[in-house]
């Protein structure tokens, strides 16, 4: 194992909360992002980092817990996306971007406030690339219990979302409200994108949403195949990629390693590129 | 508010307004939102090679901007949102990577996320007059079949209209608009500017001549108001351009609501 593991990879502090985290926050995001890629929803997906990004910054203005303030303004967001986008499906992704660019507005007014009070520096990047290996341990109850939430709700609800998410006629003439269910989704969503965008960063929150799930729909046919399969697959590209990061210190020549993110943003094209190799082919055969 | 140090951000302003405007009328109208937003950060990945490479982060930013355009056009006919989210987070940890390995960081990235609109120089200003011109032949010799086929595509095919080399030409547009503008102005004007202000024209207005007209104008009130509250209150342009067309829309969309419920009593 020593060729693949560099030494001091399970006893590294670091290291081992990094796994676990990473793990429950893939996990969360890859259930979530099955629903997300069959209602075509990753513009919305990738839109609340950064308008859970307004309220991480306005959290760290007021002294607040930055999860809170990115929970709060995920759902304030998602909610206002869902309100002004609801009526034309097709008009969902300019709703998306107007909420997206004032939401990106008010994080560089409140940045700006925090800079200038504090003399911070490096709030920006922390939020945009976030680093899994710097996630503080107070952080970790609150988050667990959201990712159980989550998962929870999306479980209990699972059968008439999906039913409004294939056929909206469909699900009316059964008794489901389409606006009632997309409501709920979009607050499941913001919990699962704010939690990720906090202790993963922007970059990998969006590539653990869709790439994992995108690529588990690819190769399974029911719905339930497809979310554990994205599930394995969102953890395993967590943690080949937390290791190729470690690794990639002792491995180049100039002791630098390559960012977690990167890592991770690999694993995930490898996995959706082979799974497209894979339906392709056997699409062939058949 | 008018000193000479402000006369550039005011020409540069005004030159992102109207291209954005333009551009942005037809980024709503082919529900392009995610590639506008995408393709501006993707080509952030471009400047950071170019720094790696010592070459000008201009040319990384055009070659990045190009190229993740065109694999969206190339990649994404159907479930163009799950090829997007993929280009977009690829490009962003390809950044990421270039500039760990590079070591130039946080400055460099601020100044390409944000944009430094006081910091305009005349040669910048004349970069973005070439643009405004360059996009402007690209729309008028394409208006009408891009305008066909964002309407229905299927009819604009059986007519003849090579429909997909008009989405890459659209696309390699936007990427051109996102090089040459985000350096100046940044991506969060950039973008605010192109979905805001032409979803609130075509809210309002009948017919294609009129929704450019009206885009370009809300386009351009909406940066020139940002330009004089950011003077005034010394917070950042970005915050006020971004509110300013969130207004504009809610605005826009509460009107043709109230004009279609007279209409039909």
């Amino acid at each position: 194992m020593h060729w693949l593991v560099e030494p001091g990879f399970w006893s590294n502090p670091v290291v081992g909360p990094a796994l676990v985290l990473g793990a429950v926050v893939a996990a969360v995001s890859a259930a979530v992002g099955v629903v997300v890629v069959v209602r075509g929803q990753s513009f919305a997906g990738h839109a609340l980092t950064d308008v859970a990004m307004a309220g991480g910054a306005g959290a760290s203005l007021v002294g607040a817990s930055p999860l809170l303030g990115f929970l709060l303004a995920g759902i304030v967001g998602g909610g206002s996306i869902e309100a002004a986008g609801a009526e034309r499906v097709r008009d969902r992704d300019v709703a998306t971007g107007v909420v997206l660019g004032a939401a990106a507005g008010l994080t560089a007014l409140l940045l700006y406030f925090v800079s200038s009070s504090t003399s911070a520096t490096g709030s920006t990047q922390s939020v945009l690339f976030g680093s899994v290996f710097t996630v503080s341990r107070s952080v970790v109850p609150l988050g667990v219990a959201v990712a159980a939430a989550t998962l929870v709700t999306l479980f209990s609800v699972r059968r008439p979302l999906l039913l409004s998410s294939l056929s909206p006629e469909l699900a009316a003439a059964r008794g489901v409200r389409p606006r009632v269910m997309g409501l709920v989704f979009v607050v499941v969503l913001a919990a699962s994108v704010a939690l990720s965008a906090l202790v993963i960063g922007a970059i990998l929150s969006t590539a653990l949403l869709v790439g994992p799930a995108s690529a588990a729909l690819r190769v399974s046919r029911g719905l339930v195949g497809a979310t554990v399969g994205a599930i394995v697959a969102g953890v395993a590209s967590v943690e080949l990629g937390i290791l190729a990061s470690y690794d990639s210190f002792y491995w180049s020549a100039a002791h630098r390693s390559v960012p977690v993110s990167a890592c991770v943003v690999g694993v995930v094209l490898v996995e959706v590129a082979a799974a497209t190799v894979w339906s392709r082919w056997r699409r062939g055969r058949g | 508010m008018f000193e000479p140090f402000m006369v550039n951000a005011w020409l540069a302003g005004t030159l992102v307004a109207v291209v954005s405007g333009a551009v942005g009328l037809f980024v709503v109208e082919r529900h392009r939102a995610f590639a506008a937003h995408a393709i501006p950060n993707g080509a952030f990945a471009g400047a950071a090679g170019a720094t790696l490479v010592g070459a000008s982060p201009l040319l990384g930013l055009v070659v990045f901007a190009v190229a993740s355009a065109l694999g969206v056009a190339a990649l994404g006919r159907r479930r163009n949102d799950v090829v997007t989210a993929l280009a977009l987070v690829t490009m962003l940890a390809l950044g990421a990577a270039l500039l760990a390995a590079s070591g130039a960081y946080e400055p460099a990235i601020d100044a390409l996320l944000f944009g430094q609109v006081l910091g305009v120089s005349r040669g910048e200003v004349v970069a973005l007059a070439l643009l405004v011109v360059g996009a402007g032949a690209v729309l008028a010799l394409v208006f009408r079949p891009l305008l066909y086929s964002s309407l229905s595509e299927e009819v604009a095919a059986a007519r003849g209209v090579a429909v997909r080399a008009l989405d890459a030409t659209f696309l390699v547009l936007v990427a051109m608009t996102a090089a040459l503008a985000v350096p100046v102005v940044g991506t969060l004007l950039t973008f605010a500017l192109t979905v805001g202000p032409p979803a609130a024209a075509r809210a309002l207005a009948r017919g294609a001549g009129r929704a450019l007209a009206l885009a370009a104008a809300l386009s351009l009130a909406c940066v020139w108001a940002a330009i004089a509250s950011a003077y005034l209150s010394g917070w950042p342009i970005g915050f006020f351009v971004g509110a300013y067309a969130a207004v504009e829309y809610v605005v826009a969309r509460a009107a043709s609501a109230w004009r279609e419920g007279r209409a039909r009593p």
